[in-house]
């Protein structure tokens, strides 16, 4: 019962997106290409942002516990 | 935006309102209340984005049909005209061909019955996505009518008042066969101009057999070359077409906007014609007394102080408010409560609210003496079918109240109060709704075009109510809408079930965009619980 309830749940969320994109109006090939090419650059952020961030985020992070390091060895 | 009206007085008393005494002055004491709300940005923004996913998928076709990779159904030139310049690479034909085309089943559907509250309409469809059409045969019975122009419901079967049309029909034939000129003046055309005169109390008026015909072709026997034309931003087509073939100077204000229509005049008035510097011979003003696209209602008190102050001419084409605006139909003059000899050109249709075709030009009687002499249309079309002008005949007595009864001035109360909660109670669902509280044309925005496409649809096929959806280029790119004509023929039934499907409809493609408040009014809902939306 509440596994049909995400189903439908989910099936109305891609209609939405089907209809606020413009799928809704493009032929059965035409979407499948648009969603595998738009499937296509989510998994490549998503890919990127798994690989990257986390080592972005710690350079940031030595980059300004350097500067405050810096002031801190100043006033002393 | 709301406009406080100071008093206009009237002398004239039109027929079924109260008796005044003469001279005592008549209070427009109503407020002018019109929204035209603006769109939440992330609507606007997937707006675009849908147009331009569809631009590059259109690209895309246009590529795979010219390599030939693909089979091209649109037009195209001919292969000896390959080097001449191309018909059909301006945008317009791009997105007629690549855009239209997907959606082009939702307009153009043929109906079978008379255009009454309720239709039938001829079931098709298409095997190639709408490049072709064909009927299965099956007719979909008793669609509820919102797309008909029919605003007092004059439109319908025959029934036993119509037995005069019958008669006419024996005596006089279908066709005219001649112009107004030559051999085509009946006494139906004589009877029909002088009963148009004494409804919308003026001097004299002239049928023509089409309403289109009657602006494109007489506007140019009005006006010529050193004359100046302003005309409103969203006029229709008819007046636009007959400005252009006058040869005048057009100049385009903003949409009723009054501070923009006098600065316009301040500059002709100053400024005259642009090398010479001579003053214009005259100067019209061309604006419309309801605008079927957006549903407003022209300001007419305003306009008529500018037109005084500034000694110019106004040209008003009451189409679609003839009938179905004002306490007794008599149109804006009588929705503001002024007198309908200030304005010197009022011209109308008796497509819309009468169920016939023609248009009249009314006015002063030298005005439409010269018009019987010069206009084009009376020169070289054929004049209106007596059929026809029986119809009008009996419609413009209907409504008067000259055949003994006072349906017709219940007609047009209704039409006042179908328009009046139509309405209301779409605002209160959370719709955005375009125009006058007053106006009979109902735009309710839909923005995006894959929601337009499936608003459409689902609501004639699931809930069986037919309505005209208007996309790119009778609006702006941005602004798709769905526009609905209340008729005084629709029973309050009718208009619930509606409205009933309008908010399942909106709930499924989450339509309702409009960010004012809701009125808490528990009787007017069905469901128990309340929830409060976004």
């Amino acid at each position: 019962m509440d596994l049909r309830r995400v189903k439908e749940y989910f099936s109305w969320l891609y209609y939405q997106y089907q209809i606020i994109s413009c799928c809704a109006v493009l032929e059965p090939w035409e979407q499948s290409m648009f969603n595998t090419i738009l499937l296509t650059i989510i998994a490549m952020v998503v890919y990127t942002a798994y690989v990257f961030i986390p080592i972005h985020i710690r350079l940031a992070w030595e980059f300004f516990s350097k500067i405050c390091g810096y002031h801190s060895t100043i006033a002393n | 935006m709301e406009i406080d009206v100071v008093q206009w007085s009237s002398a004239e008393q039109s027929q079924g309102r109260e008796p005044k005494q003469n001279g005592k002055p008549h209070f427009y004491d109503k407020l002018i209340v019109e929204s035209f709300e603006e769109a939440p940005l992330h609507v606007v923004v997937f707006t675009y984005m849908a147009y331009g996913i569809g631009t590059l998928f259109g690209y895309l076709r246009d590529f795979l049909r010219n390599w030939g990779i693909e089979k091209c159904n649109a037009a195209v030139e001919r292969k000896e005209q390959k080097d001449f310049v191309p018909l059909y690479q301006d945008f317009e034909n791009f997105y007629t061909r690549n855009l239209y085309m997907r959606i082009r089943d939702n307009w153009n559907r043929p109906i079978c019955s008379a255009p009454g509250p309720l239709f039938d309409v001829m079931e098709r469809v298409s095997d190639d996505y709408n490049w072709t059409f064909r009927f299965t045969g099956r007719i979909i019975k008793d669609v509820i009518n919102m797309g008909s122009y029919n605003f007092l419901g004059l439109a319908d079967k025959y029934d036993e008042s119509m037995k005069t049309i019958k008669d006419v029909l024996e005596v006089y034939g279908t066709g005219v066969a001649s112009t107004r000129h030559e051999m085509g003046t009946l006494d139906k055309h004589k009877e029909l101009e002088d009963l148009v005169a004494k409804f919308l109390n003026v001097e004299a008026a002239m049928v023509f057999g089409m309403g289109f015909a009657t602006n494109s072709m007489n506007i140019p026997a009005l006006v010529g070359k050193g004359c100046l034309i302003l005309s409103d931003e969203l006029n229709h087509t008819s007046l636009v077409l007959g400005a252009r073939l006058s040869g005048a100077t057009i100049r385009v204000f903003k949409h009723n906007n009054t501070q923009s229509l006098e600065k316009l005049l301040r500059d002709a008035v100053i400024y005259g014609q642009p090398r010479t510097r001579r003053a214009w011979k005259k100067i019209l003003i061309l604006v419309e007394g309801t605008y079927s696209m957006e549903g407003s209602i022209v300001h007419l008190p305003q306009i008529l102080a500018l037109k005084k102050k500034y000694k110019a001419y106004l040209y008003i084409d009451e189409a679609h408010s003839i009938g179905a605006v004002g306490p007794t139909g008599r149109g804006v003059t009588e929705f503001f409560g002024l007198d309908p000899h200030e304005v010197d050109v009022l011209m109308g249709t008796f497509t819309k609210s009468f169920g016939a075709s023609g248009g009249y030009i009314a006015g002063r009687k030298d005005l439409v003496d010269y018009l019987r002499v010069h206009s084009h249309s009376a020169v070289y079309a054929t004049s209106m079918s007596p059929p026809i002008a029986e119809q009008i005949i009996r419609s413009l007595k209907f409504i008067m109240g000259l055949d003994g009864t006072t349906q017709g001035l219940q007609r047009v109360q209704q039409l006042a109060k179908n328009t009046r909660y139509f309405r209301q109670r779409l605002q209160e669902m959370g719709f955005i709704i375009y125009g006058n509280e007053n106006a009979s044309v109902v735009p309710l925005l839909l923005y995006m075009p894959g929601k337009v496409a499936a608003f459409a649809r689902h609501m004639l096929q699931e809930k069986k109510i037919g309505v005209v959806v208007v996309g790119f280029p009778a609006t702006p790119l941005a602004e798709a809408r769905a526009r609905f004509c209340v008729s005084a023929s629709h029973t309050r039934e009718m208009l619930d079930t509606v409205l009933e499907a309008l908010d399942e409809t909106g709930d499924l493609l989450r339509l309702k965009y409009s960010r004012h408040k809701k009125s808490a009014r528990p009787e007017l809902y069905d469901e128990t619980s309340f929830e409060l939306e976004d």
